[in-house]
């Protein structure tokens, strides 16, 4: 018996999914280089499930498919802004409500590590699990018709015939300020759980229930608090009693003494 | 949103034909309790069961050209159990299949009495395939609806209201057009077909205006601070990450001019509920109908604007993410 069912359904939750692979993105150290989103496109355009769109790649109105951008927001006013360069792809979330939509099962989430995929081969093309999701991280492939999204690099993180320290996603490889980081967000004790626990990492529209496995970090500032007593010494001896010692005109100084 | 064309064109096109089918059960019930008596009967129901037959088909020929992959639409009815899309695949064929069987029972007349408990009241065999089409009609108004309204961050959509609507306005078209056909075919019923007809479509122009006055006034819950996690109340967006626009510009934003936006929604009212409840009562009067098949025709070109706008109103929080190039 257990007093608190939303308790317990945690519970139950985190035993039928172990795994729940995710990425953290640190917006504190994220220059917006694009380096992630060209790596992306590069890996998953190259791999077995068929390229990604790029039309007019060097012409006017260049459009194409992309797992990942990255967006700029500017926040304040001038002159006290910030720029923040915001890297966006598929949360993974764990109740993902671009799944139960799909009207063929195309749309899945793994049950061993928590990635939603597409099946491409039984995509109808129909566009409503991009619908589904707030947070746009579905896109068409014009030309293959069929809905693609971040896959983890599911086709990479699993290869044994990479070497153990690449078996990650492309643009976590790419990255170069090392702003994102990859991992299992269900165990505690995982280098990606304890920064998030450490750092104030939050999910994106948490509004919505949705529970995105991937999280951002918060832009944090390095400050130290230093109070005018730290500056001023209050206590200096030299100050105590108001009067500054004076030099005794009578006294022989040390020239009066060696010169000869 | 954007308004798919194929999308406007499968929902007001089975809307219009399970409102016929609607109509004709309608008018059975009525005849199988003498409120009404029709000359010619099974002719009457067997066309009208072929135009709505027609209009269903319609519909679903319009639906395939939304999909990527036409040739893999079968595998769509997989996923029932979780999908409104997916019930409304199974629904569809299930209706059309409903009001082939009706319409036939009545071409060749195969309608045996299965059931005469007092003399007035006969159980006519072709009228519970009716009634089992019927619920397989609001089955299928129902997963329609639902699959705009259960995607609960459209809150444009998520309302029961969308499913009232969905109902009342395929039931208006659909009562309009049997006005309209009963004047050719069987004018003894164009008063009883005339006078629901006008009923639906007022009792929609109530639900409708209540969807307006609901959406005019939502207060969204999702902002560009929780899109994004940033706690200011001043936030710009510089860039999208990509310059030539994208899916996500080109899917959920209508791209029309605000002043063609705002008239459309003035316009799809004055064609969906006033003109044609003014040429239904006109019609009715002088049993013409050339003004009951104006009815119709204007009510539905009203309801493809009405529809475009229900997709063009739907503001998809995605967008937060795509305000600037």
């Amino acid at each position: 018996m257990n007093a608190n069912p939303g308790y317990a359904g945690l519970q139950e939750g985190s035993e039928t999914q172990m795994t729940q692979l995710a990425l953290i993105i640190d917006l504190n150290v994220c220059v917006g280089c694009h380096a992630c989103v060209t790596s992306c496109k590069q890996w998953n355009t190259s791999g077995p499930a068929g390229s990604m769109c790029d039309d007019n790649p060097y012409d006017k109105d260049p459009t194409g498919t992309f797992f990942n951008r990255v967006q700029s927001f500017e926040i304040g006013t001038y002159p006290n802004t910030e720029l923040v360069h915001f890297p966006k792809s598929c949360l993974h979330c764990e109740d993902p409500p671009c799944v139960p939509v799909c009207p063929t099962g195309a749309s899945y989430k793994r049950e061993q590590d928590g990635i939603v995929l597409v099946d491409y081969d039984k995509c109808i093309g129909c566009k409503y699990c991009s619908w589904a999701c707030p947070y746009g991280a579905r896109e068409l492939d014009e030309h293959q018709k069929v809905m693609k999204k971040c896959t983890l690099c599911v086709d990479r993180i699993y290869d044994e015939a990479l070497p153990e320290d690449e078996r990650k996603p492309s643009c976590v490889l790419a990255c170069p300020t090392n702003a994102r980081l990859f991992g299992d967000v269900h165990d505690s004790e995982s280098e990606v759980s304890t920064i998030i626990r450490e750092e104030g990492g939050y999910q994106l529209m948490p509004e919505w229930g949705t529970k995105p496995a991937n999280h951002y970090l918060p832009r944090r500032k390095t400050r130290i608090k230093i109070h005018d007593d730290e500056l001023i010494r209050s206590d200096n001896p030299l100050k105590k009693e108001g009067v500054k010692p004076k030099k005794i005109i009578d006294d022989q100084t040390l020239d009066d003494i060696t010169s000869w | 949103m954007h308004p798919a064309f194929s999308v406007i064109f499968l929902t007001t096109l089975i809307g219009a034909g399970q409102g016929l089918f609607l109509a004709l059960v309608t008018a059975q019930s009525y005849a199988a309790v003498d409120f009404v008596s029709i000359k010619d009967a099974n002719s009457f129901y067997a066309y009208g069961s072929a135009i709505a037959l027609l209009l269903l088909v319609a519909g679903l020929f319009a639906s395939f050209f939304h999909l990527g992959h036409p040739e893999r639409a079968w595998r769509s009815a997989a996923m029932w159990r979780t999908s409104w899309l997916s019930r409304e695949v199974i629904a569809l064929p299930t209706f059309m299949m409903f009001v082939f069987i009706y319409g036939t029972m009545h071409f060749f007349g195969w309608d045996p009495l299965i059931l005469s408990v007092e003399q007035p009241l006969q159980g006519q065999l072709s009228l519970y395939v009716g009634i089992i089409g019927t619920l397989m009609c609001f089955a299928l108004f129902i997963s329609t609806a639902m699959i705009y309204a259960c995607i609960k961050f459209l809150q444009e959509w998520h309302s029961p209201l969308t499913v009232i609507n969905y109902t009342l306005l395929g039931t208006a078209s659909g009562f309009t057009l049997a006005t309209a056909y009963s004047a050719i075919m069987a004018p003894e019923l164009v008063t009883l077909f005339g006078t629901w007809a006008s009923i639906i479509t007022l009792t929609a122009l109530i639900s409708r205006s209540a969807a307006l006055i609901r959406n005019s006034r939502i207060k969204y819950k999702s902002t560009i601070q929780s899109a994004i996690g940033v706690r200011h109340s001043n936030i710009q967006q510089k860039s999208m990450g990509s310059m030539g626009g994208s899916f996500n510009t080109r899917e959920y934003f209508h791209h029309a001019r605000m002043g063609w936006f705002k008239s459309i929604k003035w316009l799809f009212m004055v064609l969906v509920f006033i003109v044609p409840a003014i040429l239904l009562a006109m019609g009715m009067q002088k049993n013409n109908y050339e003004l009951l098949g104006l009815a119709f025709i204007v009510q539905y070109g009203g309801l493809l604007l009405e529809r475009w706008f229900f997709f063009a109103q739907a503001n998809h929080p995605q967008n937060l993410y795509y305000q600037t190039v």
